[in-house]
């Protein structure tokens, strides 16, 4: 065989045919569509079918969007203008936007001081969420519940001092002794602060504040989105390490403290959240004198916590006994004593397969907050039942209202949602 | 069952806790506020404005005691309360006295242990229907459906109208007001029901209220009015006597226009002077000074007035006075006298 760069035949092709591009059907959307779209028969029909639905939603809502009118002072108004034209009513968000964020009694002067607190509180996540940013953003994150209490409830600043203090001392008790022995250094700890917070608030002066720049604003004042957040962001993250505690306590071999856990936790996960709502609300008003009531913010975020931290330690549970049996022999051969093996060993690994878990209880809580509108506060739904709706001007807003309130929570749950699938990825360890 | 023992409970809660407050008017006075539980929202009867000021019908009883107690009408901490926490709000302390729209009934006065001082608002259960559906009277209304609130006494009502007419009809249960009318816009029930001064409200928010009709049959007894609780006379007697104040003072003619004129000294009219302190002791009977009414009057106008201003006619609710005008132009408005 002769070699055919040298040998050539006039009939013969010495180089190759450039690629000609696909058949236009064979390629780009075309192709796309013919595949996901048109397939089959049925699947044409049913790509025509949804084309139309689509179709008609959005030039049924365009209008109302589009003709929309964000400046009158009434429904009224609103309606002369639209002249019977389809169109939303907007203009109640840009009146009220103020009481659907804030409440309708929280000083608008002050509307700073939780707009600053949110800034604030988003600083303070990151480093919790994002675990490559600088550890030292930490400390941010150590002091914001003091500065979020001063900011949104004003008052003397010796309030929120005494507070930080108690539990600075705290652990500087606990770090004293846990070396030894972890439950005297926890229990020490706790003792310490209860003891500084009750002498220096017998000590410290009324912190209330009539007033100026940080007047004193009493809880029943807050309301609106705000609420929502504050109630979601507190009890999520009270009710995370006692979930964890409960979880584990309900895996104890003490037999007392294994029955406490887990009658609570059943107790909880088989009343109805509203009831205990109605708990805190109603029936804890006859258990306190009228004058030495507890604040219904904090008995509302004690009833809250209860509930999720029941609900979280079940979740953990799940990926407690998600691990083999050899990890927890791994950790006893190791000579780690009970509370060195589950902070090094158990808990990482059962707190990442919780994940997905914990999420759907943080977004599940997150859109419970609106609950408390039945007790009397004024959250973004309550605002827009009570207070909104029953005005002359807005009595009859509806779709306007909710949707905003629907695009509030959506972003928010959404955010929770993507960033707890970038943490999967990021802690995936190749086990699967 | 489950109720009475639930009502008991509250029963001997609202009891304790009545006895441990007995001196309301002395509580009020230390704490330098009035703590007046009022609805979450319901229009012209009690909700707050833009700038968070509430207003309303019940909101100027609350404002009137305020004013008569403490002399000052906007020393009122309002207390929102729903209709489920309403009543425990009021029997464990949290709030001094009740102004939303509660009707007065048997079992809320003697069970329930409360004193009604009043009535502000004489309502009642009314049907609307759409203009298109073509009825003139609820009693054409057989084999309708109808959209109701769930778990109020107008279910009851309801049902014990269609019995006695012997028609039948389809209730559509709706958990809140709002979802009643959207429900009924939406064509879900033929006619909605509720107590006609809600009915007049709603109507007005139509964007074409000339196609509903409200029909002439009223089914229910709903006086309205402010309650206290039980075990304490005098502070009831002050709420009592300062709704009093504002109906006689519409009665005499006594306006926010003329009344500084006609208190700063006596006049020819004695009871007149007897309401503004003037002449005789009323005000000292009751545990306040002489000006007590005067300033309960001024804080928001007389009962007419105050009608006018958040119910009335000429604002977007529309409600004409009615059962609601004094006894002397044929309403059940009466006062007993200042004597």
């Amino acid at each position: 065989m002769a070699d055919q760069s040298t040998n050539s035949v006039a009939f013969v092709r010495t180089e190759e045919v450039p690629a000609s591009p696909p058949p236009a059907n064979a390629a780009g959307p075309v192709k796309w569509m013919r595949e996901n779209l048109f397939s089959t028969p049925v699947n044409t029909v049913l790509t025509i079918v949804a084309a139309y639905v689509i179709f008609k939603i959005i030039t049924g809502a365009f209008p109302w969007f589009a003709n929309g009118i964000w400046n009158s002072q009434s429904l009224a108004e609103c309606r002369e203008i639209l002249q019977g034209t389809t169109g939303g009513c907007f203009s109640v968000l840009s009146e009220r936007w103020n009481q659907l964020l804030f409440g309708f009694k929280y000083p608008p002067e002050l509307y700073w001081r939780p707009t600053l607190a949110f800034v604030i509180f988003l600083l303070a996540a990151a480093p919790v969420l994002f675990f490559k940013l600088p550890r030292k953003l930490l400390i941010v994150t150590a002091l914001f519940p003091f500065i979020a209490y001063w900011l949104i409830w004003g008052g003397s600043i010796l309030t929120p001092l005494l507070a930080l203090a108690g539990v600075a001392g705290g652990y500087v008790v606990y770090s004293r002794f846990v070396t030894n022995n972890f439950a005297m250094g926890f229990f020490g700890g706790i003792i310490a602060a209860f003891l500084i917070w009750t002498i220096g608030g017998s000590i410290l002066p009324d912190g209330t504040i009539t007033d100026g720049p940080m007047q004193s604003v009493p809880s029943r004042d807050l309301g609106g989105f705000m609420l929502n957040l504050m109630l979601g962001v507190t009890c999520v993250s009270l009710s995370l390490p006692i979930g964890i505690a409960l979880a584990l306590g309900r895996q104890s071999s003490m037999p007392f403290i294994k029955y406490v856990c887990v009658i609570f936790i059943e107790f909880i996960r088989g009343v109805p959240l509203i009831t205990l709502l109605f708990v805190a609300s109603v029936m804890l008003a006859y258990f306190f004198p009228p004058e030495a009531t507890v604040d219904l913010f904090l008995r509302v975020v004690i009833m809250i916590t209860l509930f999720s931290s029941a609900y979280i330690a079940e979740v953990i549970r799940g990926g407690l006994a998600a691990l083999p049996k050899g990890q927890y022999e791994a950790a006893d051969s190791l000579g780690l004593d009970y509370a060195q093996a589950m902070r090094l060993i158990i808990l990482p690994q059962a707190l990442k397969i919780s994940i997905p878990g914990i999420v759907n209880v943080a977004v599940g809580l997150f859109k419970d907050t609106t609950l408390v509108s039945v007790i009397s506060m004024f959250d973004l739904v309550g605002m827009i039942r009570g207070p909104i709706l029953a005005s002359t001007e807005w009595n009859g807003v509806y779709w306007e209202l909710w949707l905003a309130a629907s695009v509030l929570f959506f972003i928010v749950c959404y955010g929770i949602s993507q960033y707890s699938q970038w943490l999967e990825r990021q802690l995936a360890t190749g086990h699967r | 069952m489950k109720k009475s023992v639930f009502l008991g409970a509250l029963t001997v809660a609202g009891l304790a806790a009545g006895a441990a407050a007995a001196g309301t008017l002395d509580d009020v006075k230390a704490r330098g506020k009035l703590n007046c539980g009022v609805t979450t929202g319901l229009v012209g009867f009690a909700a707050p404005d833009a700038n968070g000021e509430w207003n309303g019908f019940d909101v100027s009883v609350c404002r009137a005691v305020a004013a008569a107690v403490l002399g000052d009408s906007s020393a009122v901490e309002f207390v929102p309360t729903t209709g489920k926490t309403r009543f425990t709000a009021l029997a464990s302390g949290e709030i001094d006295m009740l102004a939303r729209n509660t009707t007065w009934t048997f079992s809320r006065d003697v069970d329930l242990k409360f004193t009604f001082v009043g009535v502000n608002y004489y309502d009642g259960q009314g049907f609307m229907a759409p203009k298109d559906l073509g009825v003139s009277s609820a009693k054409d209304l057989d084999g309708a459906t109808v959209c109701i609130q769930t778990g109020t006494t107008t279910e009851l009502n309801l049902a014990d109208f269609f019995r006695s007419n012997n028609i039948s009809y389809e209730p559509v249960p709706i958990e809140t007001n709002a979802e009643a009318q959207q429900q009924y816009l939406a064509g879900a029930c033929d006619v909605f029901t509720t107590d006609a001064s809600g009915l007049a409200a709603t109507r007005a928010t139509f964007e074409d209220p000339s196609a509903h009709v409200l029909l002439p049959e009223i089914v229910s007894k709903e006086p309205l009015g402010p309650l206290v609780r039980h075990g304490d006379n005098e502070w009831g007697d002050i709420v009592r006597w300062t709704l009093n104040a504002l109906i006689t003072a519409e009665e005499l003619g006594v306006t926010s226009a003329n009344i500084k004129e006609a208190s700063m000294e006596a006049g020819n009219n004695p009871e007149i002077n007897r309401l503004l302190g003037t002449e005789g002791t009323l005000g000292e009977m009751l545990g306040l000074d002489a000006q007590w009414a005067k300033r309960a009057i001024e804080a928001g106008g007389n009962y007419g007035e105050i009608f006018e201003k958040n119910i009335g006619e000429n604002t977007p609710i529309g409600l004409a006075r009615g059962l609601n005008a004094q006894w002397t132009d044929g309403g059940l408005i009466y006062s007993p006298p200042f004597r």
